[in-house]
């Protein structure tokens, strides 16, 4: 027997050949193509997002039709959301849980495996809905991301895809939610109690339990659009005794929870990076936790606010908005301690740190921001406006996006072995900085002007701010090219990584991934750690 | 880019301004439009203290962070204090925060709430118009005195200052009045804004939505929908001309004369020549089909499909007309049975029979549209 597991270890190194990737259940494997998938996607949906702001570069009809360019708004939205920072995210997850809580691989590894091969075909029915209507596949989807009908119901064949796309991401996500959850309940190595666990595995404690209330009902609701649609249900249609407006409210019960799925994986990463660059232990760390809690329980009962104009009852919407505002609590708590951290440390201004430097202050903008739309009277006025767009790009560039750059460049040497270059990327992120405030601070100001979403052309009068913002978005969208070859060349080669690269990256702290190599060996912690 | 030297040195100088104020420009500012009512007047103000706070909360949140950047900053020598999360500061700090914000929201939250239910506070009204979205055009029915206006897309070229602002019909209501207005939809959701004179309500399909204001200067304001409603939702114009009570009650008492008019001439009696039919029918299809079918009956075939040598059109005369007065059911097409009276429907459907090659040959006459409905 233990022969038997001698001769095991030896030569249990990485399987070779594709077979490595299709059949691997090996978490840093699997975590790594997450990570490539999410980037290979962030380019097509980013493609988008330039088409879009080339038409929008002055009044009248440039590049697109009206509904193609309304397909590219609903299906960058729908990509960036579910195939860039969710994969993105469980990439992280995949990669750093176990190394920081001393197990040696996710409870399920094969499950791990299912949960990543379900996105690449989620991602090609997502792509053939844009492809179908150019083959007689109908209307366009031209109803933004949010998919209200009846303009849903009205469109073509795309529309069957992108429900489908839909359930397919919904499986994958509840499946790697349920194997996140295990493992951390599960796999801590002795002496990593609850309250020691780095603050990255508990955002993703409660991002997994979100997903595995939301991700159903949405399933449920896309369901019964698409029953509406081909088997004669009435489910959202008034002439039959349905509801249009019974779908925005599952739509939002899910997508508002959605944005904190997108959001608390970055928080933790802010809360892993900071105190290394500030040499300091994080401030208030189970003032977090509990604040991510709350912002849990929060987040789900607060959906309403994305559709304060449908006409609900004066107390509902009241209650909507009290609950809403309350949100700046934890969160405002969560901006606190990020600042107390900073403190009286010793600051250095490392990529990572730039990123989360500047995500403390542009994000907390979007929670100003946010609360001006939470004031429902003011919201009838802001609502459906580009102000809105300013808002929520605010909200999930910095807030989830960048938090995901501070983490590569936080964990690239981990996982590379290699140091990537410090100067390419402090031009990357002053480049994309800018590009991002140039695109989107404009934005702010043509929605106020009066200048709706989802418009594919517009008058005169919103033409500078538009200007703008398109000159910003392609210094935004250029920047990236910047950062795929900081990627590339970090990982064929560069200066050798410590197993502990940041000099402050262990102050304080419980978690385990800076005890392994740089890079880590094919398999970690065979033999459980001890956690003091 | 048909920019003037004055816009390009707007351009210049707006990317840098982070300004309360609407002064700064004529046509548009950088704040909320101006109001003209009494409710969009208490919603601007609202807007101007949450937009301060946010500013202001901003302001000092950057403030603090760049002390600290340049206070701790270890090229100056400075040392992390190790102990502080475990101070008093640090056990109770987190106290700090919920009451903070708290007050800052309850300060939000106070006036968020009166505005609210001056919002939703409906007077009695003193004129109630049901606004109606349909694709692509808002219909404006005066419940009080049957007058309906039918407002579409006025087209410009994209360079003119009416782009995308104008509209063939004017929405025109009275200067100090209580008005209602009813937002309903007949196939898509809609959502009508005019953000000077009122705030939004969704145009839902089965739903009836009230919103109320007071005008309190007249004038000419635009709108346009703000809910996406597919392919024109760009395309969709609001203006609103408001006049004096004299001026209304005088535009009101044309419209009825006009109205009186077209009825009658509608009326089924009457047989009508082809050549009447199709002039009338060809103006009348350009502004209510051609945005989908096209002016040359092309349409946009898969989702807007051909009338040029159609079945439809060149077959039976009573499936023609079915699918015109009660549209088809699960596509784009409408029911224009309730928005177009015999006549329009006769000449609009003897048009699609007979142009653009179209043989059919046949006249239809109201008399038919009637006995169709």
């Amino acid at each position: 027997m233990s022969d038997a597991i001698t001769h095991e270890a030896h030569h249990h190194g990485p399987p070779t050949g594709a077979k490595r990737w299709l059949y691997s259940t090996n978490h840093k494997d699997i975590g790594t193509m997450y990570l490539i998938f999410a980037l290979v996607m962030l380019f097509l949906g980013g493609a988008m997002a330039m088409v879009i702001r080339a038409e929008l570069w002055m009044p009248g009809l440039q590049l697109v039709e009206p509904d193609f360019f309304n397909n590219l708004v609903t299906n960058h939205a729908l990509i960036m959301v579910f195939a860039v920072v969710m994969p993105a995210g469980v990439g992280l997850a995949n990669w750093m849980i176990p190394l920081m809580i001393g197990a040696p691989d996710m409870a399920m590894p094969r499950m791990n495996n299912m949960s990543f091969w379900l996105l690449p075909p989620a991602a090609i029915l997502l792509v053939l809905s844009m492809i179908v209507p150019f083959f007689g596949g109908g209307q366009t989807v031209n109803t933004g991301w949010t998919l209200y009908p009846p303009l849903s119901v009205q469109s073509g064949m795309g529309m069957d895809f992108l429900i489908f796309t839909i359930h397919v991401l919904g499986v994958s996500s509840i499946m790697g939610s349920i194997n996140i959850i295990t493992t951390i309940v599960n796999m801590r190595a002795p002496g990593m109690t609850w309250m020691k666990m780095p603050i990255f595995v508990w955002s993703w404690f409660f991002t997994a339990l979100l997903l595995i209330v939301i991700m159903p009902v949405f399933a449920g609701g896309v369901t019964m659009l698409l029953f509406d649609r081909h088997f004669g249900t009435s489910f959202f249609d008034a002439a039959g005794g349905g509801d249009p407006v019974l779908f925005q409210h599952i739509f939002w019960f899910f997508g508002h929870p959605e944005v904190y799925v997108l959001l608390l994986p970055s928080i933790g990463v802010l809360g892993m990076i900071i105190p290394t660059f500030a040499r300091k232990p994080l401030f208030g760390y189970k003032s977090l936790v509990y604040g991510m809690a709350v912002l849990y329980g929060l987040g789900l009962i607060v959906w309403a606010h994305h559709q304060y104009t449908i006409g609900m009852s004066i107390e509902t919407t009241t209650y909507f908005m009290i609950g809403t505002i309350l949100i700046s609590i934890p969160v405002g708590l969560m901006i606190f301690n990020f600042i107390f951290t900073l403190w009286k440390g010793s600051i250095t201004f490392e990529t990572p740190m730039l990123f989360s430097l500047a995500i403390i202050l542009m994000f907390s903008f979007a929670g100003t921001t946010g609360v001006m739309l939470a004031v429902v009277p003011a919201d009838l006025q802001y609502h459906d406006t580009y102000f809105v767009v300013a808002h929520f790009h605010y909200a999930l560039i910095p807030g989830s996006l960048f938090g995901l750059y501070a983490a590569v460049f936080f964990w690239l040497p981990k996982w590379t072995g290699h140091m990537y270059n410090e100067r390419l990327g402090k031009i990357f992120f002053w480049w994309t900085t800018i590009g991002f405030n140039l695109t989107f601070f404009p934005q702010h100001f043509s929605g106020l002007a009066g200048m709706p979403r989802r418009i594919v052309d517009y008058n005169m009068i919103f033409t500078e701010f538009n200007v703008m913002s398109s000159v910003g978005a392609f210094t935004f969208g250029l920047s990236h090219l910047l950062f795929l070859y900081i990627i590339i060349k970090t990982v064929k080669g560069g200066e050798k990584a410590a197993d502990k690269p940041w000099d402050g990256a262990s102050i304080g702290y419980s978690g385990l991934e800076w005890t392994v190599p740089s890079p880590p060996p094919f398999h970690t912690f065979e033999e459980a750690p001890q956690v003091k | 880019m048909h920019l003037t030297r004055d816009s390009k040195l707007r351009l210049a100088t707006v990317g840098g301004l982070i300004a309360l104020s609407n002064s700064a420009y004529g046509d548009y500012g950088l704040n909320l439009v101006e109001p003209a009512s009494e409710i969009t007047k208490s919603v601007f103000d609202l807007h101007m203290l949450t937009a301060k706070l946010a500013f202001y909360i901003s302001v000092i949140i950057t403030v603090l962070v760049v002390y600290i950047l340049v206070k701790y900053r270890r090229s100056s020598g400075a040392e992390a204090d190790m102990q502080m999360h475990k101070g008093k500061f640090g056990v109770f700090s987190w106290l700090l925060v919920p009451i903070i914000v708290l007050g800052i929201d309850l300060s939000i939250a106070g006036p968020g709430t009166a505005t609210l239910h001056q919002v939703e506070k409906h007077v009695d009204a003193e004129l109630t118009v049901k606004v109606t979205g349909s694709q692509w055009k808002w219909t404006y029915d005066y419940l009080d005195n049957g007058v309906r206006v039918v407002s579409n897309l006025q087209e410009h070229e994209p360079t003119e200052a009416g782009y995308l602002r104008s509209v063939d019909k004017l929405f025109v209501l009275p200067v100090d009045t209580n008005i209602r207005f009813l937002h309903t939809a007949t196939d898509v959701l809609h959502a009508w804004w005019v953000p000077a004179i009122a705030i939004k309500k969704d145009s839902i399909p089965g739903y009836i939505h009230e919103t109320s204001t007071r005008i309190t200067k007249e004038g000419t304001y635009y709108g346009q929908c703000a809910e996406n409603c597919g392919t024109g939702h760009a395309y969709m114009p609001i203006v609103v001309k408001v006049v004096s009570k004299d001026e209304f009650n005088d535009w009101v008492a044309l419209k009825t004369v006009e109205a009186n008019a077209a009825a009658a001439e509608a009326s089924a009696d009457k047989v009508w020549s082809k050549e009447d039919l199709m002039a009338r029918g060809e103006e009348l299809y350009v502004k209510n089909c051609a945005a989908c079918h096209q002016v040359n009956g092309a349409g946009m075939p898969p989702v807007f499909p051909a009338l040029k040598g159609s079945a439809i059109a060149t077959g039976p005369v009573a499936d023609h007309l079915d699918i015109v007065i009660k549209g088809k059911a699960g596509t784009a097409m409408a029911a224009w049975g309730g928005q177009l009276n015999d006549l329009e429907v006769a000449a609009i459907v003897t048009y699609e029979r007979n142009a653009w090659g179209n043989d059919a040959g046949d006249l239809v006459q109201p008399a038919d549209v009637k006995s169709a409905r």
